[in-house]
């Protein structure tokens, strides 16, 4: 970027220093190679033992080999996890989970966000700021009085809530919705003003200046809200802990711990066979889709 | 924003000469549609995020079969338990160790990834993020395997150059250690991207004007990249403080609040008194002193947001 003036203020001391400031800048580069394969192998030795772990057979975990090392690899934790119908349960149950909610969140925040930043009116700064708020409000805070709210509402009507997945979809948005909400009004905030001008002399209606400039102009941050809410919905564990218990009910995570961690008896194949099937949703949506992963973590400060 | 509603205004026909469309245009009017627009966020936050929260203080007054008002007798229970101080003080060394290397290690770690040529960039970034892309729950089952009592790969290792196996889970120190690391773990990645982001954004100009006036690196970091940062630092550090203080699947998971109750904080002990202990009152007691911190952080970054929203 700004090469030419570096050319510039280095000509007239080039002789004398050159020569030393490229040793330093060569010795500097070497360092941080370094250490950034130090912490890339910190950062990778859990879900690589995850695979490693997967590949063995009971009998080679429990042997006094090598762990770091799978001696006879076999797929038989992946075989049978795949074949087996509660663990396609607990996978349909995510999956259902996470989709509807990505669905009710857009629905929810896109509208609202673009109502907060465009059209002002009566307490609609407040009310951006207290969407703020909400997302501050941790959901180990509201576990407690949702089941409550949950158990008397149930006696009220007589609709159980408790102990079905898709209780999941009405208490998963306090999570996503207060977010994607914020970083949309941001995204739709820095849209110029002269577009939707122009679309309301036009003839448009709000609502098509929403779905015809707004929605297609703001499309990466709807990408990175959309992968946010999915994230957020795929990995959330006290949710379904507390509110589901039955195995056809449960989602991926708790599924994974409760069914297979059985009293003391850990069968770690396929505990770390199924984090590893848990992590990939998301890690593969990463892969592809990483510049917009980390637009949304970057746009909203996400929690961390 | 404001020329558009008065466009419009002018445009509506004279108030007096039709009074039939009144409804109608009531609905095409700007605010009425914008409040039809976030009438679903404003239920969905008041129904599911304030009410339960009031709610939880009201349940905190009750006794354990939620039928009778005890005042603040679920407080004056807790005070008097030696576990509840115990929580209270784990929460506190757990979330402020915890944020304090997550912020330190994201620091350094940014300034390595800025440091290499932008080529490589990506690639780097794109490994040290993987911590935070796995569902945590997922990922901290795989610690546990690591930090297994009979079968730890880490003792492994450290008994070939001669370590002890060490109780990563079955003692108090070790297993305050391990719940801490496994945060770090999750959590500097997040850090690590918003200070890169960043410190991308310090324009270069700066650092070669500190450079002609003979700055070594420490000064440029304390004079020039510190400063410039200091907003991100502030709204990174407090977030990370919130979601940390208010953590559960970590140490659910890993340790479940053993050995003797010693890695237990506010949310799994809330959540094996409510929930495993049948006691919801005492538990939204317990839940309830997370507020005071994530109020005073709260604050802290409302008032950097403003700040941030004004410079802009």
């Amino acid at each position: 970027m700004t090469s030419t003036a570096v050319i510039d203020k280095a000509a007239p001391t080039r002789a004398v220093k050159l020569r030393s400031m490229s040793r330093d800048r060569t010795w500097a580069l070497r360092w941080s190679y370094f250490f950034l394969t130090l912490f890339a192998i910190f950062a990778l030795i859990p879900p690589l033992y995850m695979l490693i772990t997967s590949l063995k057979t009971s009998a080679e975990i429990s042997a006094a080999t090598n762990p770091w090392w799978v001696y006879h690899p076999t797929l038989s934790n992946y075989v049978e996890l795949l074949t087996s119908n509660q663990f396609l349960t607990f996978f349909r149950n995510s999956a259902l989970v996470s989709i509807f909610v990505v669905t009710i969140t857009m629905l929810i925040s896109v509208p609202a966000a673009f109502a907060l930043a465009r059209m002002r009116f009566w307490g609609s700064a407040t009310l951006a700021t207290g969407v703020f708020l909400t997302y501050l409000i941790p959901e180990t805070l509201l576990f407690l009085p949702l089941f409550k709210m949950f158990v008397v509402f149930g006696e009220l009507t007589g609709i159980q809530l408790i102990n079905k997945w898709y209780v999941l979809l009405i208490v998963y948005p306090t999570l996503t919705v207060p977010f994607c909400t914020w970083i949309m009004i941001g995204y739709f905030a820095s849209i110029p003003k002269e577009l939707d001008e122009a679309a309301i002399i036009d003839g448009a209606t709000w609502f098509q200046t929403l779905t015809r400039i707004f929605i297609p102009v703001a499309l990466p941050g709807l990408i990175a809200a959309t992968i946010f809410a999915f994230t957020v919905s795929w990995a959330q564990f006290l949710y379904p802990l507390v509110f589901t218990t039955s195995t056809e009910q449960l989602v991926l995570p708790v599924g994974i711990i409760t069914t297979l961690i059985k009293g003391d008896v850990f069968a770690w194949g396929q505990i770390m066979t199924g984090a590893l099937l848990g992590a990939a949703p998301p890690l593969i949506i990463y892969a592809f889709l990483m510049d917009y992963y980390i637009a949304g973590l970057t746009a909203g400060a996400t929690k961390g | 924003m404001a020329d558009v509603a008065i466009e419009r205004k002018d445009s509506a026909p004279p108030r007096a000469a039709r009074k039939r469309a009144s409804l109608r245009t009531a609905l095409k009017r700007k605010s009425t549609a914008a409040f039809l627009m976030t009438l679903p966020l404003i239920l969905l936050i008041s129904l599911l995020v304030i009410y339960p929260a009031f709610y939880s203080l009201h349940l905190a007054t009750l006794n354990k079969s939620m039928q009778r008002f005890v005042g603040l007798g679920n407080f004056q229970f807790l005070f008097t338990r030696e576990t509840f101080w115990l929580v209270v003080q784990q929460s506190c060394i757990f979330a402020i160790t915890a944020v304090i290397f997550k912020a330190l290690i994201g620091f350094v770690v940014a300034h390595f990834v800025h440091n290499i040529p932008a080529k490589g960039q990506r690639k780097w970034r794109g490994m040290l993020l993987v911590p935070w892309v796995i569902p945590p729950a997922m990922s901290t089952l795989a610690w546990l395997w690591l930090f297994d009592p009979s079968y730890s790969a880490f003792n492994y290792l450290l008994a070939g150059i001669g370590v002890d196996r060490i109780p990563w889970t079955g003692e108090t120190g070790w297993a305050r250690f391990s719940v801490i690391l496994v945060n770090i773990w999750v959590g500097a990645p997040f850090f690590m991207i918003m200070y890169l982001a960043s410190l991308k954004s310090v324009p270069d100009q700066l650092y070669e004007a500190a450079a002609i006036d003979g700055a070594n690196w420490w000064q440029r970091i304390w004079y020039v990249t510190l400063p410039m940062m200091r907003n991100i630092i502030a709204i990174t550090t407090l977030f990370s403080l919130i979601v940390t203080f208010a953590n559960f699947d970590i140490v659910r998971i890993l340790t479940a609040g053993g050995p003797l109750d010693r890695t237990h904080i506010f949310a799994t002990w809330a959540f094996r008194i409510g929930i495993e202990g049948g006691d919801i009152p005492l538990g939204a007691s317990v839940s309830l002193f997370m507020i005071p911190i994530l109020a005073i952080a709260a604050v802290f970054i409302l008032r950097d947001i403003n700040k941030r929203g004004n410079e802009a």
